[in-house]
């Protein structure tokens, strides 16, 4: 991990048709780090999320991608930093008139000039890492909830991108699953140098992988505590921040207990 | 202080209805309103509903409720729900019928300034991709446009809206001819004029019914099939995931779906025609005694070819109206199951009636042009 920023987000503002999610987001997130979006449910980290990699233009605020700024470019420069993107949606998000496979090449077969055998060997490659090659022919709609999850990991992975956006890739992964996820993760960072953002519920691997993250408040509206999960867990002395990294409940006066 | 006697389950019919706001009024203006639960007898989620209603009166106003005599599961029930019932209030909303007419105004000129711009940028992808196309041989490797129309997506497209349609398209328009022939020959016979009914036929149809009979048929089955497939994608995030790779969904969705539509309606109708005249000569020759040759040559006669030119250019502008509303409305519609059923009404709807009115346009074109 360099000391470089991959994407760095400035006094963010996120919200939909006038509804603020989340206001005052900064992050900077450093090549090669695994950064972790936390929060509880409804705070807004899928919101980030979409708010990073372009899906959603912010109301406020900047984000920039190497140093570059990513809205105020065409939306040429846009598509070109996208490229550099791969993103898992929280509901999988294949599309459902391909079967895994195409779902996987698809990308591969618009954005390189790989011959057909090369794409599917590839294909089957990114398939295999997540386990996923018997369900290569199938539709999304025969999938299970799990497997979806990984098929998604797959086309994120389809491009070798700089940065990976997970939105709760362990969701509705067995134990097993999800600690080779996690080395998965670890691997990918290790080998390639890839950036990785992810959003996640999943305490034990946050603190096993995460090495830096961002506390999203849903009350607040807005980023609490930053740091790395473990750090926070062992460190952080706001009572919500607390109560999410140890698992516990909040009484109405704030106090973990 | 609170006392609480006997059976509360509402699955009984036990537990009144606003109980809370009854039994707020009924302790007046105790600070601390304390429960004594010691003669309860059975209890369901009814009275925990009640009585966490019951606080969150009494906390708005300052007050306190102490639950403290409450047996402990149902204590330990009503301390999960947090009182936030307040910030699920519904919004108050007043229908005023002005307002109501001034926003549908503004929201159909929205959505026909937003049709037009979806055809503006189509159009621009058009012609880009065939600018592509012919230079895209010559580009470096790696430089080529990524998000082109693909020829398979546009195959399928073309697939679902015109072979798949001949059959339906084929029976309404067979049927339309017969109903012609028969109540025009009703009429006819009262002047005598029964050979002619191959004109009112013809002319009619080609002028007319085949072109906007098979607009509809294809207003319900394609647009509102485009509407609900780009509904679902949206709900789905397909559409985000295309957009994150810097793939326009204009141009792989929107395109192929309206291309589609734009190049198979016309022989649609062509096929409509031929085939509303087969279903009028059926009758005209099987219950009116007309011969065959003649009802035929009678056709040829009387219906110019610049008809069917004209036929199959406002066509193919209804097909227009028909790709670029149902897109529009499935693209925008919400990310919910209930959304993906109201965009396919919408867009059946809205097609409908825009083929109506593209119709009068081209009436008004007609008898100006003097066809
Ligand atoms: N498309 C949308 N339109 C309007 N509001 C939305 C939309 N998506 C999310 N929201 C709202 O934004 C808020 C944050 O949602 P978001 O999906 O970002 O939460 P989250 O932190 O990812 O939650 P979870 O952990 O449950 O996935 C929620 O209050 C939600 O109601
Ligand atoms: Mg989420």
């Amino acid at each position: 991990m360099s000391d470089a920023v991959k994407i760095e987000a400035n006094g963010l503002t996120l919200g939909y048709g006038g509804v603020t999610v989340q206001r005052n987001v900064s992050l900077r997130i450093r090549t090669g780090s695994i950064f972790a979006l936390m929060g509880g449910s409804g705070s807004g980290k899928s919101t980030v999320l979409k708010g990073l990699v372009g899906l959603l233009r912010p109301e406020a605020g900047t984000v920039r991608v190497d140093g570059e700024a990513y809205w105020p470019g065409t939306s040429a420069q846009r598509t070109a930093l996208n490229r550099r993107f791969g993103v898992l949606f929280q509901s999988g998000a294949l599309w459902s008139s391909l079967t895994v496979a195409q779902n996987v090449a698809l990308p591969l077969r618009l954005f390189t000039r790989r011959r057909a055998a090369a794409i599917a060997d590839l294909v089957r490659f990114k398939l295999a890492l997540v386990g996923m090659e018997d369900a290569a022919d199938r539709m999304p709609s025969e999938l299970s909830g799990g497997m979806r999850k990984r098929a998604g990991i797959a086309r994120a992975l389809a491009l070798d991108p700089d940065v990976l956006f997970f939105d709760e890739p362990s969701a509705g992964l067995d134990p097993v699953t999800s600690r080779r996820l996690d080395d998965l993760i670890l691997e990918l960072r290790e080998g390639l140098g890839t950036t990785i953002v992810l959003v996640s519920h999943e305490l034990p691997s946050l603190f096993a992988i995460a090495d830096d993250g961002a506390f999203l408040d849903g009350d607040t509206r807005t980023v609490i505590a930053t740091g790395a999960p473990s750090a926070l867990r062992d460190g952080s002395t706001d009572p919500t921040v607390r109560a999410f990294m140890h698992r516990e409940r909040i009484d109405a006066d704030g106090r973990a207990g | 202080m609170l006392v609480l006697e006997g059976d509360w389950r509402g699955r009984d019919g036990l537990v009144p209805t606003a109980q809370a706001s009854a039994i707020a009024r009924a302790v007046g203006d105790m600070r601390q309103v304390r429960i004594d639960a010691l003669a309860l007898g059975n209890w369901d989620s009814l009275l925990i509903t009640v009585l966490w209603q019951l606080r969150t009166r009494l906390l708005a106003d300052g007050r306190t409720l102490d639950e403290a005599g409450l047996p402990p599961p149902m204590h330990r029930l009503l301390a999960l729900a947090a009182n936030e019932a307040a910030a699920f209030a519904p919004r108050p909303r007043r229908w005023n019928p002005l307002a109501a007419l001034g926003g549908a105004t503004l929201s159909a000129l929205a959505a026909i300034g937003a049709v037009t711009e979806l055809l503006g940028s189509l159009l621009g992808s058009l012609l880009g991709g065939l600018w592509g196309g012919l230079w895209g041989g010559l580009l470096p490797r790696g430089r080529r446009p990524g998000a082109r129309m693909q020829n398979g997506d546009l195959l399928d497209a073309v697939q679902r809206a015109g072979p798949s349609a001949l059959p339906i398209v084929g029976v309404v328009n067979l049927l339309m001819g017969a109903i012609l022939a028969f109540i025009g020959a009703a009429q006819l016979r009262r002047f005598g004029a029964q050979s002619f009914v191959s004109e009112l036929v013809g002319l009619s149809l080609v002028s007319e019914l085949a072109a906007v009979m098979t607009a509809i048929v294809l207003a319900g089955r394609t647009g509102g099939a485009n509407a609900a497939r780009l509904a679902t994608m949206q709900g789905n995030e397909e559409i985000d995931a295309l957009r994150v790779l810097g793939i326009s969904e204009r141009v792989t969705l929107v395109l192929p779906m309206t291309l589609s539509l734009v190049l198979t309606m016309p022989l649609l109708y062509l096929y409509a025609c031929l085939i509303g005249m087969v279903g009028g000569g059926l009758v005209a020759v099987g219950m009116l005694g007309i011969p065959p040759v003649a009802f035929a040559s009678a056709l040829v006669r009387v219906v110019p070819l610049s008809q069917f030119a004209f036929g199959a250019v406002k066509s193919a502008a209804f097909a227009l109206l028909i790709g670029l509303v149902s897109c529009h409305i499935g693209l925008g519609a919400g990310r919910s199951a209930a959304a993906v059923g109201e965009a396919a009404t919408r867009a059946v709807v809205a097609g409908i009636v825009g083929i109506i009115a593209v119709d009068a346009v081209f009436a008004v074109l007609a008898d100006a042009l003097g066809l």
